[in-house]
């Protein structure tokens, strides 16, 4: 088991590098630097010394592979690349372009994230399987057939207009709680629980869709037929033979994202103005702050890697049968 | 006139026409004729179906543009002809200038007067402030009393019109089709609907702005309607991209294994281990800093817009073919395992024959799933891209730049709700058709759920 995890880690330094020259090729090969600093500094009145001044401070004045100038190993490590590719390695992630620290900024920014992020998650599949496992027990009746028509009418709206429409209605029509903001101690849960509750209904339609073709394809087996003509219960045959059979699949999809919940939602952060991760990357993206979507896009690879690693894992403890070696 | 062949309009109808290609082609096969007449013969199939035809008409008609010869100023020199800079496509004509009839800000639907007060003169040039009549919103009438009898004798007229218009459309079909065992009528239903909607939208909009009029004074029906080709087009010209780099990378991972396999797994685990969301804002931020770099390119404001959508498409396509790719790989391993596949490697077939002829052919079911699929998937997405500030360019028309202009508009007071229900609706009836219809074709293309018997 260890020895397996230690090589699924070791395997995951060749895509990051990949990560990394796909990153660093975007960023700074398709794009010179000298173009990010008129666009930063805006395009109409810029002077080369601007430029000059602008690629200085925020150091990328020096070669991109390669420093002639510089001596013995300098030649290597004064460069854009070492700089602002390499060193993200180190999780060390640099200044963004507008001269904040982006590790800080990131440490600060992750707490008020997961707590809109877990709970949104941790709710959201409970209530698609319950809601899957309960449409699965109407199988074939129209009932059934009335909540998969609901589902993917649910899915074809865009989540804007469930924030849209749930800020219009709960916070603006019936003022249960405030449209928007965050606090970092005292009443924390009157700013979450819109977000959160977006975030839930949002997906139902999708997640509870997709549970329930899980389901049905686990309800045709021969152990339900079984478990039925032995005379188990409705409730019992889904809780305990459909649902823990239908694991391996569920976690597949599921696992995947639990480290990625430290980014938060773009959307609903960004609607509900709360400072986390998610409002921090479409700030630099508004901002064109490149700086900060470079350290994002590492450490979002990070977390999908180890997401993956995870789901494996996980696999294991879902169904002994699964060895990892 | 001048004809303007913006890039997507090439596209688009390069689009439509391999389309068709492959779908007669695939009429000739039996087994595809029996899948597809699973997909029409139920009333669901063909509602959907045409529900997003009308949508591909409107974008089609869309994506004929020109651009109008000016009137001859007078002293200018005599056969030197000038062009109009904005851009007018066929769609424009058939709505009959729904698109130049602008109000001042902010209108409701079927309003006589503007959403916002102005200051104004009276006759004696004593300053005040009230609502504004509108410029264009029933100022035929008389007495403003008269608005609702003459909303409904017009309704009535454009309804008679769509009906007699429908009729027209319908009837050689029928002639045709009557005794075709698919349920036409579904369809016939929707063909009526959509022109009789459509008539009376043209004619009313004449007298009213039916939908309102959003910030800058646009009639917010028509932004709707423009929203459609961009919408489509999206969904379409990405996954377009995307097949070839999926199909033939994923194919040859699975056909030729060894190191082409680890090359592609690698390539496909690198991209997917990217945020989405961030490489395709990275790639659009740095494809607009070289458009804003180099504005010569561009003649007009309506091919920048366009070039950038052109590139949204493009990078959508290339980011997001890591799926399909997996799938890909999976089937053809499964299939090159097969005894035919065998047979034709020990009779010394090519294998580029062996991959056309043999393996190609059947994974195509999970291409059209994966078009269909990924069609409504990337509607959705074009309005959160276009919220964010990488989408679509906000000089063009689309159901997320509508969106995203009127996120704040539900807090005033009274709300202005119109611009938001004008791209949901729109944008729900085609991404609900699109979802009931690739479900019908998951079903019945896809092999597996054929073997799914029923509960006993």
């Amino acid at each position: 088991m260890l020895a397996y995890i230690v090589r699924r880690l070791l395997y995951a330094i060749p895509i990051l590098i990949g990560v990394n020259l796909l990153t660093f090729t975007l960023f700074f090969v398709v794009n010179s630097p000298d173009d990010m600093a008129v666009s930063q500094l805006g395009e109409k009145y810029v002077t080369p010394d601007a430029i000059e001044a602008w690629k200085q401070k925020n150091g990328y004045h020096l070669p991109l592979f390669v420093n002639g100038e510089a001596e013995g190993l300098g030649t290597l490590t004064e460069t854009i690349f070492y700089t602002k590719s390499v060193k993200l390695f180190a999780f060390d992630f640099g200044r963004s372009e507008s001269g904040r620290d982006i590790t800080t900024d990131v440490r600060t920014r992750m707490r008020p994230s997961l707590a809109v992020a877990l709970p949104t998650f941790i709710l959201g599949i409970s209530v698609n399987i319950c809601v899957a496992l309960l449409v699965v027990m109407f199988h074939a009746t129209r009932l059934d057939r009335f909540a998969v028509m609901v589902f993917v009418a649910a899915m074809s709206i865009s989540t804007l207009f469930y924030i849209i429409g749930g800020q219009y209605l709960v916070a603006k029509t019936w003022q249960l709680v405030p449209i928007s903001g965050y606090h970092t101690e005292g009443q924390v849960w009157k700013f979450l629980i819109l977000p959160v509750m977006v975030g839930v209904i949002s997906g139902i339609g999708a997640g509870a869709r997709w549970y329930r073709t899980l389901f049905l394809e686990e309800a045709n087996q021969d152990y339900v037929r079984t478990a039925r003509a032995k005379g188990a219960s409705e409730l019992r045959i889904l809780f305990r033979h459909i649902l823990p059979n239908a694991l391996i699949p569920i976690l597949t999809g599921v696992v995947v994202v639990i480290p990625s919940l430290f980014m938060g939602s773009l959307l609903i952060e960004a609607f509900f103005g709360i400072p986390g991760l998610g409002s921090y990357m479409l700030d630099a993206i508004r901002s064109q702050d490149f700086a900060i979507v470079r350290s994002m896009v590492f450490i979002g690879s990070i977390l999908y890697i180890i997401g993956l690693i995870l789901t494996d894992i996980s696999y294991t403890w879902a169904d002994p049968r699964v060895r990892l070696n | 006139m001048k004809y303007v062949l913006l890039w997507s309009d090439a596209l688009v109808f390069l689009l439509a026409v391999s389309i068709a290609v492959f779908f007669w082609r695939l009429r000739r096969d039996p087994q595809n004729r029996e899948r597809w007449s699973q997909v029409f013969g139920t009333r669901l199939g063909m509602v959907t179906f045409t529900v997003i035809l009308a949508y591909v008409a409107v974008a089609l008609f869309d994506s004929i543009h020109f651009r109008r010869a000016l009137e001859p100023v007078p002293g200018a020199p005599a056969g030197e002809v000038f062009y109009d800079n904005r851009v007018t496509s066929v769609l424009d004509v058939m709505l009959d200038g729904m698109g130049e009839r602008f109000e001042r800000t902010y209108s409701a639907p079927f309003a006589l007067k503007s959403f916002e007060k102005f200051n104004m003169k009276d006759e004696q040039g004593r300053a005040y402030r009230d609502y504004p009549p509108l410029k264009y919103g029933g100022v035929h009438l008389d007495d403003p009393a008269d608005r609702t009898r003459d909303i409904l004798q017009r309704s009535g007229a454009a309804l008679l019109k769509g009906l007699v218009l429908a009729a027209l459309v319908i009837l050689p079909q029928w002639l045709w089709l009557r005794a075709s065992p698919y349920p036409w009528w579904g369809s016939w239903l929707v063909q009526a609907a959509v022109i009789c909607l459509g008539t009376w939208l043209v004619v009313i909009s004449r007298h009213y702005h039916v939908l309102g009029t959003d910030l800058g004074g646009t009639d917010v029906a028509y932004l709707s309607l423009k929203g459609i080709r961009t919408g489509v087009l999206l969904g379409t010209l990405a996954t377009l991209i995307m097949l070839p780099i999926a199909v033939s990378l994923g194919v040859m991972a699975g056909y030729f294994k060894g190191w082409v396999d680890d090359v592609v797994q690698y390539l496909y685990t690198t991209l997917s281990s990217i945020p989405g969301i961030l490489l395709i804002a990275a790639s659009v931020l740095l494809f607009q800093v070289y458009i804003d770099l180099n504005p010569d390119y561009f003649a007009i404001g309506m091919e920048k817009a366009d070039a950038r959508f052109v590139a949204l498409c493009f990078i959508l396509g290339v980011t997001s073919w890591s799926s399909l790719c997996r799938l890909m790989r999976a089937e053809t391993l499964k299939i090159s395992q097969l005894e035919y596949v065998q047979a034709a490697h020990a009779f010394g077939v090519s294998h580029l024959r062996i991959i056309g002829r043999h393996i190609l052919p059947n994974v195509v079911h999970i291409i059209l799933i994966t078009f269909v699929l990924d069609f409504s998937a990337l509607v959705l997405a074009e309005a959160v891209l276009s919220y964010i500030g990488v989408g679509i360019d906000p000089e063009m028309a689309s159901w997320g730049n509508m969106i995203n202009g009127a996120r704040f508009e539900l807090s005033r007071q009274p709300p202005v709700w119109w611009t938001l229900s004008g791209a949901f609706f729109f944008m729900f009836a085609l991404v609900l058709a699109a979802n009931l219809f690739s479900d019908l074709v998951r079903d019945a293309f896809d092999p597996r759920s054929k073997t799914r018997s029923p509960r006993p």
